[in-house]
């Protein structure tokens, strides 16, 4: 067992253009069709990245909106990731060239697989959201940058107060956010823990 | 220093806590993995491509559910995919020796159904699986969460995951269920209260004289839903009922070991005076049967109400209301009742399980399938199957016009052939309406309770349970 080549990836701001998905409670069942699922890598997620809710609005979707292409950074409403934990999601997003996520809230199993994915996902509150979002439609050119350390997103609508969790803030800025590592640090205590417990026998 | 009182859910923590890391967040134990195929063979493929081994090969358990055909299972699948994904689920295991429970060894099942049945879900536990339905554990008192598939992976290489405490809520469900109202419309009521997404941060303890009066089973269809509700997990406390469901099981023997191991269970229980970081209440004689109407659990209502006006909600749900409407192509103002149904499907981890076919099959044996309409009954497990088919339920749904299938998760997430086509309304027992949910891009979900699917599948619409049973 060797961690020696694993380098920690520091992510202490993203910047790039934005795409506008709204909508509150967007579920994983939309972002990433189930049949889609059918595979044992996640290669071709990127390219069904809401691939129903695309061919329902006949490419008035935002993904398939030419004003929002090449953005890195998705701004979402309330609760975004709802449903299923499947990582498949936010890798389609990310393999869809989304490197972070602006938004009034998500459900908590997908920010947790962005996090272990590196893909911040930062929450403003309601006026400051519609606001980013407003700005960003009028304007989807502009450069949004969400600063990590600062907790602050600026654009041209101005500097935004974002939350980001303790925790998860310093996993990207110390580089933890890719968990394995860190977690096998404990060495011989996640042994010591697991025989401390009343059912569970070290393996042999 | 005296202890302090302390939930259950501080007691599971604290005893499967490694460390605390620097980021503030827990790195815990996590004392039983489940796995299936859907979402375990990229994390094995990382943990292979680190050369890391799997920590625990023997608290980390198998089974093959979402993309197993419900019709014939015989191997290979017909469906190249789904064979691809059973055989490298298979490989795995046997390479890095981890139990498989598949259609040989007679124990294959929806993942959260056969954990219990087979007694690895126990009280006091942690218990982590790819799958957001892993809530469903809680109902033995056990701390149990859904994960994505690079956690599936830290799990594997560290038996540990690095997650941030919750709080807790006290869910209090008072007074007594009507007749006809079932443990479903129970949880549904919880999330039409709470929101889909107001458990966020929360572990919910569901407690009060109805969930206390519940069997283990219904209190798995209510901690299955706690997802559905924002919750990161759900549980009930032990008592006496989770003891005696434990007995005798395959990995809860009842030999000379099963006394202590019970007393050690009881004892994980929230203490009298603990702290809870919310309490509600919710009263249970006002429960009635549930139907959603929309495109999230929360779009529910009771079976007698109607479909809500944008209008007369609040600001904020007004645009949520709007789409579903226009999604579902249902009326504002119009009676959920009386909403005519193509599909009905019984089962899936909320709702496959043994008791939930009993129910259905007392609707069953009132009338026939009316004309037009698909209705399936898909066991939670091989176990499930054999229990219900000893019972002659089979005979009694196949009378009745319904499909008596093979175990798997079927139509709730629609990964094997069991589709909704086209703007089909589908009755179901399963858990999410989504839009597209069940297999169809433009398909249409309402979920209920099983014996609301069976009495919805023979009069081919939407009608109260407790008039068919009176």
């Amino acid at each position: 067992m060797s961690n020696d080549n694993d380098i920690l990836i520091k992510i202490e701001s993203i910047e790039g253009t934005g795409c506008v998905v709204r909508g509150d409670d967007i579920d994983t069942d939309r972002i990433i069709p189930a049949r889609f699922m059918k595979v044992v890598t996640f290669d071709d997620m990127g390219r069904h990245a809401f691939e129903d809710a695309r061919k329902a609005d006949k490419g008035k979707h935002p993904l398939d909106d030419e004003r929002f292409s090449g953005a890195s950074i998705l701004v979402c409403g309330q609760n975004f990731g709802c449903g299923s934990s499947r990582e498949h999601a936010p890798q389609a997003l990310m393999r869809f060239g989304f490197n972070a996520f602006i938004g009034g809230s998500f459900a908590e199993i997908f920010a947790g697989n962005c996090t272990s994915l590196g893909l911040p996902c930062a929450t403003l509150g309601e006026d400051d959201l519609a606001q980013l979002m407003s700005s960003i439609d009028l304007d989807p050119t502009q450069s949004v940058s969400l600063d990590i350390i600062s907790r602050k997103i600026t654009s041209r609508a101005g500097e935004m107060e974002a939350i980001i969790p303790d925790g998860v803030r310093q996993q990207f800025l110390e580089g933890s956010w890719d968990a394995t590592r860190v977690l096998l640090d404990a060495g011989d205590a996640i042994e010591k823990t697991a025989a401390s417990l009343p059912y569970v026998e070290l393996p042999a | 220093m005296t202890d302090q009182p302390k939930s259950l859910f501080q007691k599971v923590w604290d005893a499967h806590r490694v460390r605390e890391l620097p980021t503030g967040q827990t790195q815990l134990l996590i004392g039983t993995h489940l796995i299936h195929e859907v979402t375990s063979p990229q994390a094995f493929a990382m943990i292979r491509e680190l050369d890391l081994p799997v920590r625990f090969p023997n608290r980390t358990f198998a089974t093959v559910d979402h993309i197993i055909p419900t019709d014939d299972q015989s191997r290979p699948l017909k469906d190249e995919l789904a064979e691809a994904m059973m055989s490298e689920l298979e490989q795995n295991c046997r390479e890095y020796g981890i139990q498989f429970f598949g259609p040989e060894t007679g124990a294959q099942g929806i993942v959260h159904v056969i954990g219990p049945e087979l007694g690895l879900t126990q009280p006091g536990m942690t218990i982590a699986c790819g799958d957001s339905h892993t809530s469903t554990h809680g109902a033995f008192g056990a701390i149990a969460f859904g994960i994505g598939t690079s956690q599936v992976r830290d799990l594997l290489a560290s038996q540990s995951m690095a997650i941030a405490p919750l709080k807790v809520r006290r869910i209090e469900v008072t007074g007594e269920l009507q007749p006809g109202v079932f443990a479903k419309d129970v949880i549904l009521a919880i999330i039409r209260k709470l929101g889909v997404n107001g458990g966020v941060g929360y572990a919910y303890e569901y407690a009060g004289p109805v969930v206390d009066a519940m069997s283990i089973e219904e209190r798995m269809t209510v901690c299955n839903m706690s997802i559905e509700g924002g919750a990161r997990c759900g549980y009930v406390n032990p008592d006496e009922k989770t003891v005696e469901y434990l007995r005798g099981r395959r990995y809860t023997p009842d030999d000379e070991t099963f006394a202590g191991k019970a007393e050690g269970w009881l004892a994980m229980a929230s203490d009298a005076g603990c702290h809870y970081d919310d309490i509600i209440t919710i009263d249970g004689t006002k429960v009635e049967p549930s139907v959603t109407w929309g495109i999230h659990p929360g779009h529910n209502l009771g079976v007698s109400e109607s479909i809500p006006t944008p209008n007369a909600v609040p600001d904020d749900e007004r645009a949520g209301v709007e789409e579903a409407l226009e999604y579902m192509d249902f009326v504002a103002g119009a009676s959920i009742a009386e909403t005519p149904i193509d599909v009905a499907f019984i089962g899936s981890c909320t709702n496959g399980r043994i008791s939930d076919l009993r129910e259905a099959a007392k609707i069953a044996q009132t009338g026939h399938v009316k004309e037009g309409v698909r209705a399936l009954v898909v066991p939670g497990s091989m176990a499930v199957q054999q229990e219900a088919e000893a019972e002659g339920l089979h005979e009694i749904f196949r009378a009745a016009g319904f499909q008596w299938r093979e175990p798997g998760c079927s139509m709730c997430l629609a990964m094997n052939p069991d589709k909704l086509k086209g703007r089909e309304v589908c009755a179901s027992s399963s858990n999410r309406n989504f839009k597209g949910r069940q297999g169809s891009p433009s398909g249409r979900t309402l979920l209920m309770s099983p014996a609301m699917v069976a009495a919805a599948a023979i009069a081919g619409k939407v009608v109260d349970v407790r008039l068919v049973s009176e």
